[in-house]
C-alpha cells in the first residue's frame, strides 16, 4: 500500500513536470529551439498567482486565469523581442539568447519581488480521499493536479488534431517552407505556440507551488531542467511523449526518494534518462532520425 | 557570431597569425597585470578574479574544441571541472606533508585532475557520442548533474592509514592526525590556497598549444570533417566515433585541469558550485567568442567575467543588464546589416579573426 | 578485352529491403581492373542504393560483395574505404566549411601515421608527413584543375568545381575502385567534356577501376567500356555501349511503350 501511495505522489509530481514539458516540447516541435527560459516563465506565473491571491484577495480560479494570461503575454513578448530576430540564426545562438532571457527573468524577479520570503497560500482544501478503509489516502491536491494534467493533455491533443490552427501547427513542425507555401502564417503559428506553452506553464506553477509553497526567483530552474529532461525522455517534439515522460520522471523521482536515497534521487532520474536514450536514441515516442544519402 | 566559416577559412592562410594573436594576448595581458600588481594598482576585487579567469579560459578553450570544432553541444563541462577540482584538492591535501612545496603540489594536482577528467570523459563519451544533436546535449547535462550529485554525497578523509571514503552518509572516523578533505554538501574546507595566477597563465598557454596543434593536424582535420559531413567523413575512412571521442576527451581533460586550479584557489569549495549554470556560463563564453575561434574565446571570457564587476556601480541592476547585453549581442551578431558592416570593417582594417571579438568589446 | 582481366568487384544476388519494400533484388555485377564501367537506369531504379550497399552505407539484406577477392559481409563504411573503395555523392558532400586543400588532406587521413602527441609537440615525423601530404594534395588538385583554388572554402566553389573536388578527395584515399554518383550532374557540355578527360586520365594514371552512375548518355557512351542497366531494382541488361544502345528492352525502359 505504501508503494501505491508513492506511486500516486509520483504521478502528482509527474503531472506538474508533464504540463511544463508540454510547453517545452510544443515550442521545440514548432520553433526547433530549446527554450531554456521556459522554467522562468513558469516562475513569473507563480508570482503573479501569488500576488493575485495574497495581495488582491482574488478567488483561486480568477487568480489562476490571471496568471495564465500574464505568462501567455510574457511568452509572446519574449518570442517577438528575443527569438524572432534569430529565426535564421544557428541553434546555439538561439540557445544562448534563451539563457539570456532566463537570466533576465530571474534577476528581474529578484529585483521586483524577492525582498521577503513568500509562502504560497493553500488553494485547495486540505482534506483527502480515503480508500481501502483508510489504508490509502490521496489528498485533494493530488487529485486536482493529476486531473488538471489529464485535462490539459486532452485539450491540447484535441486542439492539435481537430482545429485548423492545430493542423497548421503540425504542418509547421513538419516543414516550415512547405507550410508557408500552403498559405500558413508561420510567424503567427510560432506566436500561438509560445502563447499556449507559456500559458499552461502558469497552471503548472500554481500546482507546483500548492505542493511546495516557498516562492523564490529561481523556483523555475530545477523543474525547468526536469521538464526538459521529461520532454527528451518521451521524445522531444512529441506531445504524448512529453506527457508520458513527465509522469514517468515524477514516478521515478518519488520512488527513488522513497526506496533508494533522497540525496541521490536526481542522479537516479538522470541515470534513467541516459539509459532510456541509449536504448531509444530519440526518446520513448520520438521520431527516428534518418539521413538520406 | 557565425565564425565557423570565417575561422575555418582562415585555417589555411592565417594559421600562424591567429595562433600568434592568441599567444600575444595572453603574454601581454600577463605582463600588464604583473606590472599593475607590482605597482599596487590592482584592486583586491580584480586580484581575486585573476585565477578564476584563467580557469574559465582553459575550460572554455576545451569546450570550444568540443562545441566549435567538433560541433557537439556539451552542457556538462562543469562536471569535469568539478571532478578535477575535488581530485586536485584531495591530491594536494594528501601530499601536503610529503611535498611541502606548493608549486610542485599544484602541478601534480593539475596533472592528476586533467587525467581523471579525461578518463571520465572517455567513459562518459562511449554512450554519449552514440547520440546526436539535442539528445547528445541533454545526456551531457545529465552526466554533469550526476557528477554534481555524486560528489555532493561523497565524504573523503585522510589519516595515517590512508584515504578513507564514505558515501551518502558520513561514517568516517579518522585516526588521530587525520583530516576531512571532502565533506559531502559542505565540500572542501581548509584547503591550502596554492593556486597562482602565473600557473594559470602557463596552463592557458599549454591549452592553446594543445588545441591549436591538434586542430592543425590529421586528427583536427578529421574532427572538423566529422562535424561538416559525417557520412562523407566515413566514406574517406575516418572513424567518426573515435574522432569525436578525441575532442570530447581533450575537452574534458582541459576542464579537469582548470578545475584543479580553481579548487586550489579557495579555502572552501562546495560541490554545488559546479552546477548546470556554470556549464552554461562557459558555453556562453565559447559561443560569444565564436565557434572554433580560440582568440575569440579568450577575449569573450575576459570581457564577460569582468562585465558584472564593471557593472557593480549599478548594484542590483548589474545582472539584469548583463542578461540584456547577452541577448542584444546575440541578436546583433546574427543581424544581416551588422554582419555586413562587420565584414566591411574587417576588409578595411584587415583585423583578421579578431573582428567579432573586437566588436564585442 | 576486359575478359582477360581479373575482377576487382564481384557482386552476387545482391538485394535490400526497406521496411518490406524491395529496392534492389538479384543484382549481379562484376567490375574488372582498370576498366570504366557504367551503371544506368531510369530515375528511382536503385542505382544510388547499389552504391550505398557497395560502400556499406546500407547493409545489404541479401547477397554477397567480394572486393579484391575478399568477402565484405562484415565490413563497415570505414572498412570499405580502407580496403580501397572510394566514392562521390549524388548530392555533393564536401566538408564545406573547410578549405579545398583541407578537403583533399582529409582524404589522406589514413596515409598519415604520426599520432596526436607527435602532432601536439610538432615532432619531426609530424613535419615530414605534413609536408608530404601537402605536396601530394597539391598534385591531386592540379590534376582536377583546382590547384589555384586550394585556399578557398570548399562550399564557395562553383558547382562543377565542387564535383571535381569530391573526386579529388576520393582519389586522395588511394582507392582501387572509384565510384562516381552522377559526376556530370549540373555541368555544362564543356565541363562534361573536361570531366570525361579527367576520368580517363585518372584511370590511366592511377591504374584503377571506375564505376559510374550517370544520366548524361554522351558521357556514359563516350567513356564506359561496359554498362549495366538497372530497372525497378533488377538488372535489365549488361554489355558494351553499342549493345546497350541496340537493346530493345533498354529502349523500352527508358522511353516507355
Amino acid at each position: 500500500m505504501a508503494f501505491l501511495s508513492y506511486l500516486i505522489n509520483g504521478l502528482s509530481l509527474g503531472s506538474v513536470y508533464a504540463i511544463i514539458a508540454l510547453g517545452y516540447t510544443m515550442v521545440y516541435g514548432i520553433a526547433k529551439m530549446l527554450n531554456f527560459a521556459h522554467g522562468d516563465i513558469m516562475m513569473v506565473g507563480a508570482f503573479v498567482a501569488f500576488f493575485a491571491l495574497n495581495s488582491f484577495g482574488l478567488p483561486v480560479v480568477v487568480s489562476v486565469i490571471l496568471s495564465m494570461l500574464a505568462t501567455t503575454c510574457l511568452g509572446v513578448v519574449i518570442e517577438r523581442l528575443a527569438y524572432k530576430p534569430l529565426r535564421q540564426a544557428s541553434s546555439l545562438s538561439v540557445l544562448i539568447t534563451a539563457i539570456g532571457v532566463s537570466y533576465f527573468l530571474q534577476n528581474g524577479a529578484q529585483l521586483l519581488w524577492s525582498s521577503s520570503t513568500k509562502v504560497f497560500p493553500s488553494i485547495i482544501a486540505s482534506g483527502s480521499l480515503r480508500l481501502f478503509g483508510g489504508a490509502l489516502s490521496i489528498s485533494y491536491l493530488t487529485l486536482v493536479t493529476i486531473t488538471a494534467c489529464i485535462a490539459v493533455m486532452v485539450c491540447l491533443t484535441l486542439f492539435i488534431n481537430k482545429t485548423k490552427t492545430g493542423m497548421a501547427m503540425r504542418a509547421c513542425s513538419e516543414d516550415k517552407g512547405a507550410a508557408t507555401l500552403m498559405g500558413i502564417n508561420v510567424n503567427r503559428i510560432i506566436s500561438i505556440t509560445f502563447a499556449i506553452g507559456s500559458g499552461i506553464a502558469a497552471l503548472a506553477a500554481v500546482l507546483l507551488c500548492a505542493t511546495y509553497p516557498t516562492l523564490s526567483p529561481t523556483l523555475g530552474s530545477m523543474p525547468g531542467i526536469k521538464a526538459f529532461t521529461a520532454a527528451v525522455f518521451g521524445g522531444i517534439g512529441s506531445i504524448p511523449g512529453a506527457f508520458l515522460g513527465g509522469l514517468m520522471l515524477g514516478v521515478i523521482e518519488i520512488l527513488a526518494k522513497a526506496y533508494v536515497s533522497t540525496q541521490l534521487s536526481d542522479a537516479i532520474v538522470f541515470a534513467v534518462l541516459i539509459i532510456v536514450l541509449l536504448i531509444k536514441p530519440t526518446g520513448l515516442l520520438g521520431k527516428k532520425l534518418s539521413e538520406k544519402v | 557570431m557565425k565564425n565557423k566559416k570565417s575561422f575555418v577559412g582562415n585555417l589555411f592562410s592565417r594559421t600562424y597569425r591567429s595562433r600568434t594573436i592568441s599567444f600575444l594576448i595572453i603574454i601581454v595581458g600577463y605582463i600588464l597585470i604583473e606590472l599593475l600588481l607590482k605597482t599596487g594598482n590592482l584592486s583586491s576585487m580584480f586580484q581575486s578574479l585573476l585565477v578564476p579567469v584563467t580557469c574559465y579560459i582553459v575550460a572554455a578553450l576545451g569546450l570550444n574544441l568540443n562545441v566549435g570544432v567538433s560541433g557537439e553541444l556539451n552542457l556538462g563541462q562543469a562536471g569535469f571541472m568539478s571532478l578535477g577540482a575535488f581530485m586536485g584538492i584531495c591530491v594536494s591535501g594528501a601530499l601536503s606533508s610529503a611535498i611541502p612545496n606548493g608549486l610542485i603540489r599544484l602541478v601534480i594536482a593539475i596533472v592528476l585532475g586533467a587525467l581523471i577528467a579525461s578518463v571520465l570523459g572517455f567513459v562518459i563519451g562511449v554512450p554519449v557520442l552514440k547520440l546526436q544533436g539535442d539528445y547528445l546535449a541533454i545526456v551531457t547535462l545529465a552526466f554533469g548533474e550526476i557528477i554534481k550529485s555524486l560528489i555532493n554525497n561523497m565524504y573523503v578523509g585522510i589519516d595515517p592509514n590512508g584515504f578513507q571514503f564514505s558515501f551518502v552518509e558520513n561514517k568516517l572516523s579518522l585516526a588521530p592526525g587525520g583530516k576531512m578533505l571532502i565533506s559531502g554538501p559542505m565540500g572542501a574546507t581548509g584547503t591550502n590556497r596554492i593556486a597562482t595566477f602565473s600557473v594559470g597563465v602557463v596552463l592557458i598557454l599549454i591549452a592553446l598549444v594543445i588545441v591549436y596543434n591538434l586542430i592543425y593536424s590529421r586528427s583536427g582535420r578529421a574532427i572538423q570533417a566529422c562535424r561538416d559531413n559525417r557520412i562523407a567523413a566515413e566514406s574517406v575512412g575516418i572513424h567518426v566515433a573515435n574522432t569525436k571521442m578525441l575532442a570530447f576527451v581533450v575537452s574534458a581533460g582541459l576542464a579537469g585541469a582548470a578545475g584543479a586550479l580553481y579548487g586550489l584557489n579557495y579555502s572552501t569549495l562546495i560541490p554545488a558550485k559546479f552546477d548546470f549554470n556554470l556549464s552554461i556560463l562557459i558555453l556562453v563564453y565559447v559561443v560569444l567568442g565564436g565557434l572554433g575561434n580560440m582568440t575569440g574565446t579568450i577575449i569573450s571570457t575576459i570581457v564577460l567575467v569582468l562585465l558584472p564587476e564593471l557593472l557593480r556601480g549599478l548594484q542590483d541592476y548589474r545582472m539584469l543588464i548583463y542578461a540584456v547585453i547577452l541577448i542584444v549581442m546575440m541578436i546583433l551578431s546574427n543581424n544581416e546589416k551588422v554582419k555586413n558592416l562587420l565584414s566591411l570593417l574587417h576588409q578595411k582594417l584587415s583585423f583578421g579573426k579578431t573582428k567579432e571579438a573586437e566588436a564585442n568589446e | 578485352m576486359s575478359e582477360k582481366k581479373t575482377p576487382v568487384l564481384e557482386v552476387r544476388d545482391l538485394g535490400i529491403d526497406f521496411g518490406g519494400l524491395t529496392a534492389v533484388n538479384d543484382f549481379n555485377m562484376d567490375v574488372y581492373e582498370e576498366e570504366i564501367a557504367g551503371l544506368i537506369g531510369p530515375n528511382g531504379a536503385g542505382k544510388t542504393t547499389v552504391f550505398n550497399m557497395l560502400t556499406k552505407v546500407y547493409q545489404p539484406s541479401r547477397g554477397t560483395i567480394h572486393f579484391l577477392g575478399q568477402d565484405t559481409a562484415k565490413m563497415s563504411v570505414v572498412d570499405m574505404n580502407r580496403a580501397g573503395i572510394a566514392r562521390t555523392f549524388q548530392n555533393i558532400r564536401l566538408f564545406s566549411n573547410m578549405s579545398v586543400l583541407d578537403n583533399v588532406r582529409i582524404g589522406m587521413h589514413n596515409k598519415i601515421t604520426y599520432n596526436e602527441l607527435e602532432a601536439v609537440f610538432r615532432l619531426p615525423k609530424y613535419r615530414q608527413q605534413e609536408q608530404a601530404v601537402e605536396e601530394e594534395a597539391m598534385e591531386l588538385l592540379k590534376i582536377f584543375d583546382l590547384d589555384k583554388d586550394a585556399s578557398l572554402i570548399a562550399g564557395n566553389l562553383p558547382y562543377g568545381a565542387q564535383r571535381r573536388l569530391e573526386i579529388a578527395r576520393a582519389m586522395a584515399t588511394n582507392p582501387k575502385l572509384l565510384l562516381l554518383d552522377e559526376p556530370a550532374a549540373g555541368m555544362n557540355p564543356q565541363e562534361t567534356e573536361d570531366l570525361m578527360k579527367m576520368i580517363r586520365f585518372v584511370r590511366d594514371h592511377f591504374r584503377i577501376a571506375v564505376l559510374l552512375i550517370e544520366h548524361d548518355m554522351r558521357l556514359v557512351m563516350g567513356i564506359c567500356e561496359r554498362i549495366t542497366v538497372l530497372n525497378y531494382g533488377m538488372m535489365l541488361a549488361e554489355g558494351t555501349p553499342a549493345e546497350i544502345q541496340a537493346n530493345p528492352q533498354v529502349i523500352k525502359a527508358y522511353l516507355g511503350e
